[in-house]
Formats: structure tokens, sequence, C-alpha cells
């Protein structure tokens, strides 16, 4: 376990310097990252302007979802692409193999190797907004009294959600193992995660069952809103560790599964 | 345009389709890739359901958004990324030996890879009718058919593919920085949030404020997707001033993107060479 902290410290503070030669991309994607947010909030302005309801959310717990959404980008943009982008090229080139003969965890090796910090504006900038809009949840008409037990379970939630987020990349990025040119699944699903901006109850029923039981963006981004705002409770919190539990045990399952059909490009 | 140049250009379309159709899986990924206005076409159908925006029903919503797909697909641009990697690379210069101007190749290589993904954008646009079936119907609400006048219909093409050509040009102008710049696919990412927000995209024009959309509509951003989109779907359109003030930034975007380029090639050291 030890090995493995030292291992991932070294991992992340190589990858931070190198990061650092293009300082001006970090300023740029720091601004990039406002303007989409204040984007973001100004289609939720548009919504909510006329009086209209959506899905029966006011306007301080949408926008705790908008944060959640915003942590969830920021996650996936710091510490999964950077990833998850390298393991097509591995597989194509071959290089897989010197990864798979290290004397450390392949699945390890291939999730932490990199991290990038233009993701931290979004991971700053969504905690910000959800401490906002937790300051606007008890006042004007929003029925909904904050609770620290609710400050707790979205956090929890928002976690849980992340490792089904990370889980579910894994498994869609193992099928490179058999289709060489995979890396745009990954896209695909990002662009799908789109939908996690806006609380699952705000779309049409078939919409609410493909993103809560096909691509759980239910999960990861209303789920820690709902527990705020005593929707929901005890019991959806340990159906989504239920689900998080499932998926990464089976990304464990199906990358082993796969490394049992790989072979290798170079040899 | 002479005979030989239009013939240039056929073969280069048909070349880049035939190019493009190698990796099929990959173009249906990208298809999906493509999915946002079906997404907020789920979040604007419920709010049209609800009756709070006045003129703008579900069914409204759902011929909008579905018209914004159908445009999406027309309107994909990513010259950006590949002009970059010519001129940091130093590929651009065997481009420069052709006869032709590389902007004939890179416009060409778009509407092939266009092509190539028609039939997949038409599969997902039947199933959006196949979810929301109303959008061809009507509901109690809204009733009729969706039945464009030819006239929209004929001026929903011509605008989609200056659509196209403004969405090409912003991006390409923006790309020529690159003779100058390192990185320049990070400044087209800037673009996009305007874009994204201000198009029509994710929020139709219809229901923004008088005051906002009154700017919005001297932003070249509309003209990209919600100009098309909306003479499609139906709805108010202003035409002579929503094409004068399309035709004026094509227009200007023309002339920088000319002057730019005279400048940059001069400026060009051609990195590899």
């Amino acid at each position: 376990m030890k090995r493995y902290a030292q291992t991932l410290l070294r991992f992340w503070s190589t990858s931070v310097s190198a990061e650092m030669e293009y300082r001006a991309n970090f300023v740029l994607t720091a601004i990039q990252s406002t303007l989409a947010l204040g984007g973001a909030l100004f289609v939720l302005w548009s919504l909510f302007r006329t009086g209209y309801q959506m899905g029966g959310w006011d306007w301080p717990s949408a926008m705790l979802v908008v944060a959640a959404y915003t942590v969830m980008e920021g996650f996936a943009s710091t510490f999964l692409t950077p990833n998850r982008e390298q393991v097509g090229e591995m597989v194509r080139e071959g290089t897989l193999d010197f990864v798979l003969l290290k004397p450390i965890d392949t699945q390890f090796w291939l999730s932490a190797r990199k991290v990038r910090v233009w993701g931290v504006p979004n991971l700053v900038l969504g905690w910000l907004l959800a401490g906002f809009a937790w300051t606007r949840l008890g006042g004007g008409d929003a029925a909904v009294e904050p609770s620290v037990w609710g400050a707790v379970g979205f956090v929890a939630a928002l976690g849980l959600g992340l490792v089904i987020l990370y889980a579910m990349g894994y498994l869609l990025s193992t099928l490179t193992i058999w289709f060489v040119k995979m890396n745009n699944i990954t896209i695909a699903m990002q662009s799908l995660l789109e939908a996690g901006r806006y609380p699952v109850s705000a779309y049409p029923a078939a919409y609410r069952v493909f993103f809560t039981f096909v691509l759980p963006v239910a999960f990861m981004t209303t789920t820690p809103a709902e527990l705020v705002t005593g929707r929901a409770g005890a019991e959806v919190l340990a159906v989504a560790a239920g689900a998080a539990g499932v998926l990464l045990l089976g990304s464990r399952w199906f990358w082993r599964r796969a490394l049992r059909s790989y072979t290798s490009a170079s040899s | 345009m002479t005979a030989y140049t239009l013939r240039t250009v056929r073969t280069m379309l048909t070349t880049w389709y035939a190019y493009m159709t190698t990796y099929r899986a990959e173009i249906f990924l990208w298809a999906i890739a493509t999915s946002l206005p079906l997404i907020m076409m789920g979040v604007w159908v419920e709010a049209g359901d609800s009756g709070k925006f006045t003129g703008f029903t579900a069914v409204d919503a759902a011929r909008y958004f579905i018209a914004v797909f159908a445009v999406r697909q027309l309107t994909i641009v990513w010259v950006i990324y590949e002009f970059e990697y010519h001129v940091v690379s130093g590929k651009l210069s065997p481009l420069l030996l052709h006869p032709i101007d590389p902007a004939v190749r890179y416009v060409t290589e778009l509407l092939g890879e266009q092509m190539s993904r028609l039939p997949f954008g038409a599969l997902l646009i039947g199933l959006c009718f196949f979810i929301q079936p109303r959008a061809l119907w009507g509901d109690a609400d809204d009733p009729g058919l969706w039945t464009p006048a030819w006239w929209r219909v004929g001026l929903a093409i011509v605008a989609c593919y200056a659509a196209f050509l403004l969405r090409f040009l912003l991006q390409y102008t923006t790309a020529l920085l690159a003779f100058w710049l390192e990185r320049v696919s990070a400044l087209d990412s800037l673009t996009m949030i305007p874009y994204t927000f201000l198009s029509g995209l994710v929020i139709p024009l219809q229901v923004m404020p008088d005051a906002t959309r009154e700017i919005v509509l001297l932003t070249p951003f509309p003209y990209m997707v919600w100009l098309p989109a909306t003479l499609l779907a139906g709805g108010e359109v202003d035409l002579v001033r929503g094409f004068g003030t399309l035709a004026v930034w094509i227009a200007l975007l023309w002339v920088v993107n000319r002057w730019l380029w005279r400048r940059g090639l001069r400026h060009y050291s051609a990195m590899g060479a």
C-alpha cells in the first residue's frame, strides 16, 4: 500500500511538472471554465425566468446539480481523460507490453499515471457554486432547510458518482483491446454526460430511464442534490454505493478478461 | 469557375468521401457525439409542456431541436485542429506546392466527412421522431402536421450552407493565427463557448428576453444554428435582417481571412523543411 502511495506521488509530481511548461494554457482553461459555468447558469436562468419549476426543482437546488456536474467535469478532465487517452495509443503501438511487465498493478498504472492541472479550475468553481447554492437554500420561497446530513450526503453521493464515472470509462476503454479504434466511444459517452447538467426529473420519461439505468448520470449529479433537498434518503445512497461497487469490480474483471485475449501489436 | 476547377473539386470530394468511409463504426460514434440538441430537446419539451413559455409549445421545442440536430450534422467544422497540426509539423509546406489553395482541401474534407455521416444522422433523426412523435403530428395543445412551406425549406438549405461557410470562416480565421501562436486549438475552445450558448444550440432565441435577443442577433453565432433551424421548424424570422447580418459577417471574415493568410504565409518558416 505504501509503495502504491509513493508511486502515485511520483506519477503526479512528474506529470504536473511536465504540464507546467504550458502555463498560458492553464490561464486560458481557467477563463474557459469560468465562461462555460456562466453559460450553464444562463441556460438555467432562461428556464427558470418565466416561473417554470424545472421538474419540480427550485433555483438553488437546480444550481446544486450544476455544481455537481462542474465538479464531475473537473474530476474527469483532471484524472480520467488524460489516462484514458493513452490506452488506445498503447494498444495500437504495442507499448502496453511495457506496462504489463512493470511490477505494479496494470489497472492502477493505466488509471493513475497522468494528472492534468487544467481541470482544477472546474473543481474549484464547482465547489464554490455548491457553497453559494447552499447559502441560498433556506431563503425565499424555497422550502428546503439545509442540514449537515444533507451536506454529508452531497459529498458522499458525489464521490460515489465519480467512482461510477471512472468505472464506466474504464470499462469502455477496455474495449480498445479488441477494437483498436475505440477512442471515440469515450468522447461519445462524454457528450451524453452533458445531460447531467439538469436534474433527471426535468426530462421526459424515456430520457429518465436511459440516464438512470443505461448511462447512470442521474447518480452522479441529481442524487447528490436530492440528498440535500431531502427528496432522496439513505436508501438511494445505498443503491448508488451498490452500483459503484458492482461497476468497479466489473471493470476489474472485464480488464482481466480482456487481457487474456490481448495479442501485442509489437511482437 | 472553370471546368478544370470543378473537376478538381469533384475529385477531392469523392476522394475524401471514400477516405472517411474507411472507419464507419467511428463515424457512428461521431454522430452520437453531436447529440447535445437531442438532450436539450428533452429539457425544452418538458419546459414547453408546462405552458410557462408563451408562444413556445412542446411541439415547437421538439421540431426546433430536431431541426437543430439536422443543421448541426451539416455544419460540423474541425479545420483548426488539422491546420494547427499542419503548421506546427510543417506538413503545410507540400500543400502549398499544390496548384490550388489549401482551403479547398479543408472544405472538401469537411464536406466529405459530412456525406459519410449522413446515414447515421438520418437514423438518429428517425429515433427522435420515434421518441417525440408529436413533432410530426402535433398534439392537443398545438395540432397540425409539420409541413414547412417549400420556400422555407429552400431558404433553410441556403442558410444551412451559409452557416457552414460562416462557421468554417470563423474557425479557419482563428486557425490562421497558428502562424504566430503555438496552440491555437485552445483559442477555438474559447470561441466554442459563445457558440454553444448564443447560437440557439441549447437555448432557442425565441425564449430569450427581448433585449438579450437583440444583442445576440448582432453576433455571428445565431446564424450558425438558429437561423436555418428556425426556418425549417417554423417560427418568426426577420429574413432581410437575418440574411443581411449573415452576409455581412461572411464578407467581413472572408476579408480578414485572406489578409491573415497572406501575412501568415510571409511569416511561415516551414518547420521541418
